[in-house]
């Protein structure tokens, strides 16, 4: 799921170089941590988060299919 | 330099049609074959076609989804459909439509990221928006009954703009009740109302 959160932001961003995914795995769930340049902030944020709402539920999808809980924090 | 250009794009994973060439130095075989050859050197500059990045950012999404979708593009005038259709795809439609909606607006952003000319994506998995059309249009006539017999406002659900147009068209010309909106989004949603 990782890698879908990169390329997701990757896709969207100015400096795709600069883009990190951390992965913290708790008990139940799994939190990915996204972290781009702060001129990209806006890219993966959107007007009242409109885009970061987007890649959650796109990543949520893929979730579901796998049977994890994740959540998606930009940084 | 046709074999220089060949391996740029295969590097680039990039089709004819999405780069502007330029060549730097054309390629000599040199005197006899054998003295002074030169590679040719050209230079590849990647020009975004949205449609072909919506195509292969969709495909690199289903490959982490680890869905087989096919997926057919189509030009409609003023948008590009997306048609994806394959087994189990309800994940990509998600509650009434929300995760197939994300990616739409995904794909609007990110396949005409740099592009000189924006185009716009509409995307359905398996004939699913021509559904929900159809359910909306008739939901919206049985509402339409209900107001005028009861004498009174239906309020409905909140639902996206896109719908909303679907209730307010559905009902534009019945001769009993008028549609309107109310509220903020996402939480806008339509009063069905009788005409006195």
């Amino acid at each position: 799921m990782k890698e879908l959160v990169e390329f997701l932001a990757k896709s969207l961003v100015d400096n795709p170089e600069e883009v990190v995914v951390d992965v913290i795995e708790g008990d139940k769930a799994q939190v990915l941590k996204l972290k781009v340049t702060s001129d990209d902030m806006g890219k993966v944020i959107g007007k009242q988060g409109r885009i970061a709402k987007a890649i959650r539920t796109i990543v949520k999808a893929a979730a579901s299919k796998k049977g994890k809980k994740i959540t998606v924090e930009i940084v | 330099m046709e074999e220089a250009v060949k391996e740029a794009l295969k590097e680039l994973r990039l089709e004819n049609d999405e780069v502007e060439i330029e060549i730097l130095e054309e390629a000599s075989k040199g005197l006899f074959g054998f003295l002074g050859t030169k590679d040719a050197k050209v230079k590849v500059t990647e020009k975004v076609v949205p449609e072909k990045r919506a195509g292969r950012i969709l495909q690199q999404i289903f490959s982490y989804m680890d869905l087989e979708v096919e997926i057919n593009t189509s030009d409609c005038d003023d948008y590009i459909k997306i048609d994806l259709s394959g087994p189990d795809l309800g994940i990509l439609i998600g509650r009434r439509g929300d995760t197939l909606d994300s990616l739409q607006y995904y794909i609007n952003l990110s396949a005409n990221k740099r592009a000189e000319k924006r185009v716009k994506f509409i995307i359905d998995v398996e004939g699913y928006r021509q559904r929900r059309q159809e359910t909306l249009s008739r939901l919206a006539l049985k509402l339409a009954d209900k107001a005028k017999r009861k004498g009174r406002n239906v309020v409905l659900e909140p639902m996206n703009p896109h719908e909303r147009r679907v209730i307010h068209t559905a009902l534009q010309n019945h001769n009993e009740v008028f549609t309107y909106s109310e509220g903020e989004e996402p939480y806008r949603k339509i009063i069905i109302s009788p005409k006195k």
